[in-house]
C-alpha cells in the first residue's frame, strides 16, 4: 500500500444501497440560518438565536463563509440550566443587553430545536421584555427539524410582515412588494434594476444588498448602510400589489400581508432565466400600465442572439441539478430554454410541489427519462450518477465531492458555495443574469472538452 | 500605547453594570515582568445576548475530536443543521497509510439521522438504530460513533442503549456522546466529554504491543491543513516512530493502541489534557507538553523530546535534523521578516493557538499585544499550578469526571516508559515540561492583554484603540476586521493554506501574513477624488 492515496469517496460502495432513513451528504440545512439570513436584510437589525451558543456560531459560520462579509448576530447562549427551565430570562437579559451594547434599531428573534422542544412561547416573552422607545423586537418559530433554511427564510419573512406590515385602511399606493427570495445581495441589486428600469416604485423585502455585499471604505460600520427599512417595511401593508418570486421561500409572507393588509399578491418563480424574467416584467407592466423601456428590450435581444450563436456547446447535454427548491426550478425552467437534458433534479428541502413543478416543465417539453426529488441527499444523487452519468453538474459547493470522485465538471450556482469567490455580487437573475449562466455553463463544458481532447482534436476556435 | 486600567474601565463604560462586573473579571492587563498572573476568570457562562466566538459542546466533541477519526462512520443525531455545518469546515486532513484503505476513510462524509418533528415527539431511538443498520451495511465501518445534538437529551433519547444493542447487532464498537449543546459553557464541554469516550471505549482495547523503538503519539493535533504530517515528516526524520496522532488523521485501529505509548506529546493542552493526565493515571504514560508551531518553539521542543529519551542517538539525529532543516528555510523566512518586523498583531483563538503562534510571530519579529482564548480554562492562562484552586460550578459539574485507577497489568511507572531510572527522570522532568503546562502568561510582555471570551464589542474598541496591524482570528471576526482595515488571517482554517506548523510550515506561514500586510489594494481605500488625510477616520465614527 502506498501511503497518501486519497481517492475521493471510495467508501461508497458500488452495488445496491439500502438508503431509506437519515441523510448521508445532505442537500439542506437547518431553519435558524435561512431566518438570520433573512433578518439581515433588514436595516439596522440584529438577528438574534434564542438557543445554544453553538447554533449561532455555526449559522454566522456558514454565511459568513459564502459571503466573505460580517455576520453579526447574537444568541441567548443557553445552559443546561435555561433548557430544562426555559429559557425566558436568557431571552429578556438578551434584549436589554443587545440594546445598551450593540444599539440596533431591532431585534429579529428566531427559536432553534433546543427552543422549541422546551418550548418557549417567544411573543410572551418579547411582550415582557424591556424594548427601549422606537425600538422593535419580532420573532419567527424556527424548529430545526422541520423544513429547512428555506423554511426557515420564509417563516423569518412571514414574522417581518406579521410584527411590522400596517394597512392605514386608504386607497393603495402605486407601489410594488417585492419579496425576493433566498437569493444573493447581487441578485437582490438586479431585481432592484429592473423594476426601476420598468418605472415602478418599490419596497422590497429582505434587502440582503448593501449589507452582504458592503464595500470597504475608509469608515466601520457595525450596521452597512444596506437593508429594507423598517418604516419602508411597516409601509408595505399599503402597496397596490406584491410580488413574491419563489414560493418557497416568499409565499408565506405574500400570504400574509394580502390576509393581513389586503394588499393583493402574484406569486412568480425567481426571475431566473428568460422566461421567469418575462414573467416578472410581465407582472409589472400589466399590474401598474407601465411600458417595457428599450434598455431591457436590448438587454433580452442579447440573451436570445448569445442562446442562438453558442447552443452547440451545450444543447442535448445532460445536467444534475440540486439545491434549494425556488433557485433549482427557475434553473431547471431555463436549462430546457438553453436545449439542455435536466436528468437528474433534486432538492433538500422537503416540499411535494417541488417535485410537481418540476415533471410539469419536463413533460412540456417531452422529457421523461428524469428523476426528480425533494427531500433528497446528495448520496442519493450519486448513486444515481453512478447508475447513468451526466456531462455537468451544476449546484452548490458541496457537490465538489461527487464533481471528484465521477469526474464530471460542476458550475456552482446556489448557497453555500465556499469555495469560491465574488459570486455573492454577480447576478444570475434577470436577463443579465441569464447572460452570466450561459458563459459559466457554456466555459465549463468547453474547458472539459479542450482538457479531454487529443492533441489533434485540439482547436483554437469553438 | 500601553494599555491601563484606566483604558479597560473607559471601554466598558457602555455595559450594564452586571456585563461589566462580568467581563473585568476576564481581562488581565500584566503588570510586571516578574509578576505572577492574577487571577482570570475562564469558562463561566458567556452573557446572553454578548456576540461572543464560542460554539457547543457538540462542536467541541464531534466538530473538534471525534469528526476526524477517519475509518469511523459519525452519525450526528438530531435536526439536519449540526451535521451540516461541521462537514468538512475544519480542515482536518486525513489519507489512507498502511492500516487504513481508501475504502475505509469517512472524513468527506456528513451522515445525520435528520430527526424530524415527528421523532421529536415520539423519541428517535428507532431511527438511530435503523440508520445505524444503514450505515453498517453501506459502509461496513469499523466502528461508529454517535454525537448527540440539543434536542435529545430533552427528550431522553437513550443514545447509550441504541448504541449498545447496535454492536451486539454489528460485532463493531458503537460509541454514543452525550455532548449535547447546551452543556457547559463552550467546546470545551465537549472536549472532555469525547476524551472521556475515548479513553473508556477504544484507548487500551489493542492487544499487539508496539515492538518499534521511541513510541509516540502526538495528542491535540488535528492536522489542519497537514500539520501534523509535517510535524510526523520531522520526527520520522529524527528516529520516533510517530503512532498515531490524535486526532487529526487517525484511525480507530490506531487509537486503541494509545496505551503502548513510550511518551505522549501534548499540543493542543485545552481539547486533550484530559486524555494525557487519565493515561498517566492509569498506565502511567508520561506527557510531554510540546509546541511546534514556530522555528524556535520547534527547535525547543524537539530537543525537549530528546532530553526525555536521553539517547545519544536520538540526541544526535535531533540536532542533524535542525541543522538541515534551519539551512533550508533560513533564507526564506529571512525574506518574509523583513516585512513582518516590527509589526503587532491580535491573537483571539480556541485554546491554544493565541499561546503557540506567539512564538512563530516572534520568530518573524512581531508581538501579540492582545491575545486572548475562546474557550480556555484559567489553567491555560494561569499555567497547571492553579488546577486544584479552580472551584468546579454547576456548569462543570454536568460533565463527568472519570475516576481512573492503575491498570493491574499494564501500568508502569513514568521512568520505566522511557527507560530510565527514577533519579534521570526526576533530573529530566526539573529540565522539561513533563505532564506540566505554564499556560499563556509568561510570554506576554509588560502592558499586553489577555482578554477570556473576547466578544465583538471589545475586539473592534480594541481594533480602534490599539491599531494593530495583524488580527489572527477566526472567519467570523475576519472581515469585521477588513472593513476596519486591518489585514486578518484565520488560525482556525489558516484561510486554507498550510500547514503552519514546524519548519516548512514557519515559511508558508510567514509568506501568508506577509502577502496580507502588503495585498496593493490597502493602499487605494481612498479614492482619488477625495481627500487624502492619511488616516482612517475609524475613531470617530
Amino acid at each position: 500500500m502506498v501511503i497518501g492515496v486519497i481517492v475521493m469517496l471510495e467508501c461508497i460502495p458500488r452495488k445496491a444501497i439500502d438508503h431509506t432513513v437519515g441523510k448521508i451528504n445532505p442537500a439542506k440545512t437547518c431553519q435558524p440560518l435561512g431566518a438570520m439570513y433573512a433578518a439581515l436584510g433588514i436595516n439596522r437589525c440584529l438577528p438574534h438565536s434564542h438557543g445554544s451558543q453553538g447554533c449561532c456560531a455555526y449559522h454566522r459560520m456558514a454565511l459568513t463563509r459564502h459571503f466573505r462579509e460580517q455576520v453579526l448576530a447574537s444568541s441567548s447562549s443557553f445552559t443546561e440550566g435555561a433548557s430544562v427551565f426555559g429559557g425566558a430570562a436568557n431571552l429578556k437579559t438578551s434584549i436589554k443587553n443587545i440594546f445598551e451594547i450593540y444599539n440596533p434599531d431591532i431585534i429579529a428573534v428566531h427559536t432553534t430545536c433546543l427552543s422549541e422542544t422546551i418550548g418557549d412561547d417567544l411573543s410572551t416573552i418579547i411582550k415582557q421584555s424591556e424594548v427601549p422607545e422606537g425600538k422593535v423586537v419580532i420573532h419567527a418559530n424556527t424548529p430545526s427539524y422541520q423544513g429547512s433554511h428555506i423554511t426557515g427564510f420564509s417563516n423569518m419573512c412571514r414574522g417581518i410582515v406579521s410584527y411590522l406590515a400596517e394597512s392605514d385602511g386608504t386607497q393603495k399606493k402605486n407601489r410594488v412588494n417585492i419579496i425576493p427570495g433566498f437569493v444573493n445581495p447581487g441578485d437582490v441589486r438586479e431585481i432592484r434594476r429592473i423594476v426601476e428600469e420598468m418605472g415602478v416604485e418599490s419596497v422590497i423585502f429582505p434587502d440582503t444588498s448593501g449589507v452582504l455585499d458592503a464595500p470597504l471604505t475608509s469608515r466601520y460600520e457595525q450596521y452597512p448602510d444596506g437593508g429594507s427599512r423598517v418604516e419602508d417595511i411597516r409601509d408595505s401593508g399599503n402597496s397596490k400589489l406584491t410580488l413574491s418570486l419563489g414560493s418557497f421561500a416568499s409565499d408565506a409572507a405574500a400570504s400574509l400581508l394580502q390576509e393581513k393588509c389586503g394588499v393583493p399578491g402574484i406569486p412568480l418563480k425567481l426571475p431566473i432565466g428568460l422566461k421567469a424574467t418575462d414573467a416578472l416584467i410581465m407582472a409589472l407592466k400589466e399590474a401598474f400600465g407601465v411600458a417595457v423601456p428599450r434598455s431591457l428590450e436590448i438587454e433580452r435581444g442579447q440573451v436570445i442572439d448569445t442562446l442562438i450563436d453558442t447552443h452547440h456547446h451545450y444543447q442535448g447535454r445532460t445536467v444534475a441539478v440540486f439545491g434549494d427548491p425556488d433557485t433549482v426550478i427557475a434553473l431547471t425552467e431555463f436549462l430546457l430554454t438553453m436545449g439542455m437534458v435536466p436528468k437528474y433534479i433534486i432538492t433538500g428541502t422537503p416540499g411535494s410541489l417541488f417535485e410537481k413543478q418540476i415533471w410539469e416543465m419536463l413533460a412540456e417539453v417531452g422529457l421523461t427519462d428524469c428523476r426528480v426529488k425533494a427531500d433528497a441527499d446528495l448520496l442519493d444523487l450519486q448513486l444515481w450518477i453512478r447508475e447513468s452519468p451526466v456531462d455537468l453538474l451544476i449546484g452548490t459547493t458541496h457537490g465538489k465531492y461527487i464533481a471528484r470522485a465521477e469526474d464530471i465538471p460542476l458550475v456552482r450556482v446556489g448557497f453555500p458555495i465556499f469555495d469560491r469567490a465574488v459570486h455573492p455580487l454577480m447576478p444570475i437573475v434577470g436577463y443579465r443574469g441569464c447572460l452570466r449562466l450561459i458563459e459559466q455553463i457554456s466555459n465549463t463544458l468547453l474547458e472539459r472538452r479542450d482538457r479531454d481532447s487529443t492533441d489533434e482534436d485540439f482547436e483554437l476556435v469553438l | 500605547m500601553t494599555v491601563t486600567e484606566v483604558h479597560i474601565d473607559e471601554m466598558m463604560t457602555p455595559y450594564p453594570d452586571k456585563v461589566r462586573k462580568n467581563r473585568k473579571k476576564h481581562i488581565i492587563i500584566k503588570s510586571a515582568e516578574s509578576a505572577a498572573c492574577p487571577q482570570i476568570e475562564a469558562n463561566t457562562r458567556t452573557i446572553p445576548g454578548i456576540i461572543s466566538q464560542r460554539g457547543c459542546a457538540y462542536a467541541g466533541c464531534k466538530g473538534v475530536v471525534i469528526g476526524p477519526i477517519k475509518d469511523m462512520v459519525t452519525i450526528t443525531h438530531g435536526p439536519i443543521g449540526c451535521g451540516y455545518y461541521s462537514w468538512g469546515t475544519r480542515r482536518n486532513k486525513a489519507r489512507s497509510d498502511d492500516r487504513t484503505p481508501p475504502e475505509k476513510i469517512y472524513t468527506n462524509l456528513c451522515v445525520s439521522t435528520d430527526m424530524q418533528e415527528s421523532d421529536i415527539v415520539f423519541g428517535g431511538e428507532k431511527k438511530l438504530a435503523k440508520m445505524i443498520d444503514e450505515v453498517v451495511a453501506i459502509f461496513s465501518p469499523r466502528g461508529i460513533n454517535i454525537c448527540a445534538t440539543c434536542p435529545i437529551g430533552l427528550i431522553g433519547d437513550d443514545m447509550g442503549a441504541v448504541a449498545k444493542e447496535a454492536e451486539e447487532r454489528h460485532g463493531i464498537p458503537v460509541i454514543a456522546y452525550n455532548c449535547e449543546g447546551y452543556k457547559g459553557v463552550s467546546q470545551s464541554a465537549g472536549h472532555h466529554i469525547a476524551n472521556n469516550n475515548l479513553m473508556e471505549r477504544i484507548i487500551g482495547s489493542g492487544t499487539d504491543p508496539r515492538t518499534e523503538e521511541f513510541v509516540i503519539y502526538l495528542l491535540g493535533e488535528y492536522n489542519i491543513g497537514g500539520d501534523g504530517w509535517e510535524i510526523e515528516r520531522m520526527l520520522t526524520d529524527i528516529g520516533y516512530t510517530v503512532n498515531c496522532i490524535l486526532t487529526g488523521d487517525s484511525s480507530y485501529e490506531e487509537i486503541k493502541d494509545l496505551h503502548f505509548a513510550d511518551l505522549n506529546l501534548v499540543q493542543c493542552h485545552r481539547s486533550i489534557n484530559y486524555i494525557a493526565e487519565m493515561m498517566k493515571t492509569k498506565y502511567g504514560t508520561p506527557w510531554l507538553k510540546v509546541n511546534f508551531i514556530g522555528v524556535n518553539a520547534t527547535i525547543q521542543t524537539l530537543r525537549d523530546m530528546a532530553t526525555c529519551f536521553n539517547n545519544p542517538e536520538l540526541t544526535r539525529m535531533t540536532e542533524v535534523v535542525i541543522e538541515r532543516e534551519l539551512a533550508r528555510i533560513t533564507p526564506a523566512l529571512e525574506k518574509f521578516r523583513k516585512i513582518c518586523n516590527g509589526k503587532t498583531a491580535f491573537a483571539y483563538v480556541g485554546g491554544s493557538r493565541s499561546h503557540h503562534y506567539q512564538y512563530l510571530l516572534r520568530d518573524l519579529g512581531m508581538e501579540v499585544i492582545v491575545a486572548g482564548y475562546e474557550f480556555a480554562h484559567r489553567d491555560d492562562y494561569e499555567g497547571r499550578d492553579v488546577i486544584p484552586t479552580i472551584k468546579t460550578d454547576a456548569d462543570s459539574k454536568n460533565i463527568p469526571e472519570l475516576h481512573l485507577t492503575p491498570d493491574e497489568a499494564l501500568y508502569q511507572e513514568a521512568h520505566l516508559h522511557l527507560g530510565l531510572s527514577k533519579e534521570q527522570y526526576d533530573t529530566i522532568a526539573a529540565q522539561v515540561p513533563l505532564g506540566d503546562y505554564e499556560g499563556m502568561y509568561p510570554i506576554m510582555r509588560v502592558g499586553r492583554i489577555m482578554v477570556d471570551d473576547v466578544n465583538h464589542y471589545e475586539a473592534e474598541e480594541m481594533i480602534r484603540q490599539l491599531k494593530p496591524d495583524l488580527v489572527f482570528s477566526g472567519v467570523r471576526d475576519k472581515y469585521i476586521s477588513h472593513k476596519m482595515g486591518v489585514p486578518s488571517k484565520q488560525l482556525h482554517s489558516y484561510d486554507y493554506s498550510g500547514p503552519y506548523a514546524g519548519f516548512n510550515g514557519a515559511v508558508i506561514f510567514a509568506r501568508d501574513v506577509a502577502d496580507a500586510l502588503v495585498t496593493p489594494a490597502w493602499k487605494l481605500i481612498t479614492p482619488p477624488w477625495e481627500e487624502k488625510n492619511g488616516n482612517r477616520s475609524d475613531s470617530d465614527a
